[in-house]
């Protein structure tokens, strides 16, 4: 069981940091510190760094949480078979 | 249309009984991703996101985004860091956790100590809002209105525990969505012809010019900072995004929800529910906000005082809009400048009068009050659950008086919310000045303390009891000394001038937090590690 155990561990910990790093990304990156330059950009009638800060980054999140469900529902069975 | 929806909370409590201390606190962990995720969105959603959020965000614009971003992104951190794996570990309560993990009774107090702060100052602000709502739509003295939604909540949740409250919360989440996209949708389609707020937000309207682009130049005019940009600094956006996120997570009311599915897949799931059903009203809010704000520049700015439509006088006797004709000439100048502004609006005006502003039929108001009234009282009653349990379960059995009974708990856990219920009652009758103020740090609060102590013992087997008990005291203590110092003047007050590094109170939190971490780590390193058995326990919640 040990060995299995690591690398479903570590397997995890690799999509926790991407995941998050996405997380990151579209809300304190595009929503709050480069909203500026992110704002030189349009989509529609929305300026995009205000898109994201108001809008995507919520879709984002939405998304992330159903992939990491995705990822560790197949790891689960992988690990457990 | 508010009596139907309360015969069927009441109906559904009656159903949904409680017989066992499990079905009462976790609602016999037999709960359906989906209804979980419907429920925690009730539950989350407060008056406050009902009611205030749209009305914030109309008047501050792009700033209002850290609500947005920071009530959202935290479920994020929920799904991936924490639900999944504080289900497999599989007990009732946070305390539980912290207690078991941090093998220590000392830890348990602190962290009952912790939910108990957070949950009050929390639930006052709910039974205040109900009887606002019941003042506004019904007529009736806002402490008759406090009284009515005290009894409701006592009947359902009382009786059914969490079990009555799921169900119940499943029905009011309905409810409220419903009240909240009826009249954002009609109120697209008027203004851009887009049936999607969320679509319409970013349209053009009638002439023909993006809503947006009309709306900022609409703001340059009156004086007021640009719509889709900020007056706030970057820093303080930052860290109060990141506030409002980890203290999102680290809030008992909602952590606990995630114990009463059946299996860890599920808690992951439920999670992504939880969400989506959030972000239909968080990304219909910001659409809200815009429409609302260009509606009433629009029509209020610079007309004359008389021809003002019918809702202009309706809310300007309830005293949440006054205009003094400052000159003298009839019209209404509604601009950034205090001196010769003659406008004060409330920001709660937003949703309620947007339905008359937008000239909704009558069935469209009863529904928003519906709709508020089931927002409180869903996460009055999720509130007033972490109370009786922390009460009954962490303090009564897990520290006092271990030889209880299972029935003789559940007669303390009712009785337990009935004080409860009592006590925010009182407080919701005569708020103290205090819960205003305080609402918005109880996320503060929840960061400094519950979240890191929680990653931590999962995410390190190293992390031991001293650690992690003097880091939860160093993180609450500053938040609540930084707190009461600028929010209520305390220890020589002070003003936004004297911020330390410029950070606003409601940011602080994550500062806190930082120093709740490092001292955590610092002083665990220099102590010994946590016993074998609790290393394999940890090992034990990160299995599949």
């Amino acid at each position: 069981m040990e060995k299995p155990f690591n690398t479903y561990w570590r397997a995890n910990l690799k999509y926790l940091s991407i995941l998050l790093s996405i997380w990151f990304l579209v809300s304190f990156g595009f929503g709050i510190l480069f909203v500026d330059f992110m704002n030189q950009f349009q989509i529609g009638g929305f300026k995009l760094g205000f898109w994201f800060a108001q809008q995507g980054s919520i879709y984002v999140f939405v998304a992330l949480i159903f992939l990491y469900v995705f990822l560790m529902n197949r790891l689960d069975d992988k690990t457990l078979e | 249309m508010v009596g139907i929806t309360f015969t069927l909370y009441i109906g559904i409590a009656i159903w949904s009984r409680a017989s066992s201390t499990k079905e009462f606190y976790v609602a016999g962990e037999g709960v359906s991703p989906i209804a979980n995720g419907m429920a925690t969105a009730a539950d989350w959603m407060s008056a406050a996101s009902f009611i205030s959020m749209a009305g914030i965000i109309s008047f501050t614009g792009y700033d209002g985004s850290v609500y947005l971003m920071g009530w959202t992104g935290g479920y994020v951190l929920l799904a991936l860091l924490l639900a999944p794996y504080l289900r497999k570990f599989g007990q009732f309560t946070v305390p539980d956790f912290i207690g078991d993990r941090y093998y220590s009774k000392t830890a348990r107090a602190v962290a009952v100590f912790c939910a108990l702060i957070v949950s009050f100052t929390y639930i006052a602000g709910q039974m205040r809002g109900v009887g606002l709502v019941f003042s506004r739509y019904l007529s009736v003295d806002i402490n008759t209105g406090v009284f009515i939604g005290m009894g409701i909540v006592l009947f359902y949740a009382v009786l059914g525990g969490m079990k009555g409250i799921t169900y119940t919360q499943v029905a009011q989440y309905c409810v409220l969505i419903f009240a909240f996209l009826v009249p954002a949708i009609f109120i697209s389609m008027i203004m851009t012809g887009v049936a999607i707020p969320q679509i319409g937000m970013g349209s053009e309207g009638a002439d023909g010019m993006y809503l947006l682009e009309k709306l900022d130049g609409l703001h340059r005019e009156l004086g007021f900072h640009q719509y889709t940009s900020g007056s706030k600094s970057t820093l303080d956006v930052f860290l109060i995004t990141a506030a409002l996120m980890m203290g999102t997570a680290g809030l008992p009311h909602v952590i606990v929800r995630f114990f009463t599915v059946k299996k860890v897949r599920d808690a992951r799931k439920s999670a992504g529910w939880a969400l989506l059903f959030i972000a239909i009203l968080y990304t219909t809010a910001p659409a809200i906000a815009v429409f609302a704000r260009t509606n009433l520049i629009q029509t209020v700015s610079n007309k004359p005082y008389e021809t003002l439509p019918e809702w202009f006088s309706n809310w300007e006797t309830t005293g949440l809009l006054t205009y003094t004709d400052k000159n003298q000439d009839g019209l209404v100048q509604y601009v950034a400048d205090p001196e010769i502004n003659e406008l004060v609006i409330d920001k709660d005006i937003i949703v309620m009068a947007n339905p008359e502003i937008a000239n909704l039929p009558n069935w469209v108001i009863g529904l928003m009050a519906a709709g508020a009234l089931a927002a409180a009282l869903s996460t009055a009653a999720g509130l007033l659950l972490v109370i009786s349990s922390s009460v009954s379960h962490d303090l009564l059995k897990k520290i006092i008086y271990p030889e209880i009974t299972d029935k003789g708990e559940l007669i303390a856990a009712r009785v337990a919310s009935v004080f409860a219920v009592i006590l925010a009652g009182y407080f919701g009758i005569n708020p103290p000045d205090f819960v205003a103020a305080t609402v918005a740090l109880a996320f503060g609060l929840a960061a400094a303390s519950f979240f890191p102590a929680i990653v931590m013992g999962i995410f390190s087997k190293r992390m031991n009891k001293e650690g992690v008990i003097s880091g939860m005291v160093v993180g609450i203590s500053l938040m609540l000394f930084y707190m009461m110092k600028f929010k209520l003047g305390f220890f020589g007050g002070g003003t936004s001038e004297d911020w330390w590094f410029g950070v606003s109170p409601e940011g602080f939190g994550t500062l806190a937090m930082c120093a709740n971490i490092l001292i955590a780590i610092l002083i665990s390193y220099r102590t010994p590690a946590p016993p074998k058995e609790v290393q394999l326990m940890v090992d034990e919640i990160r299995k599949p």
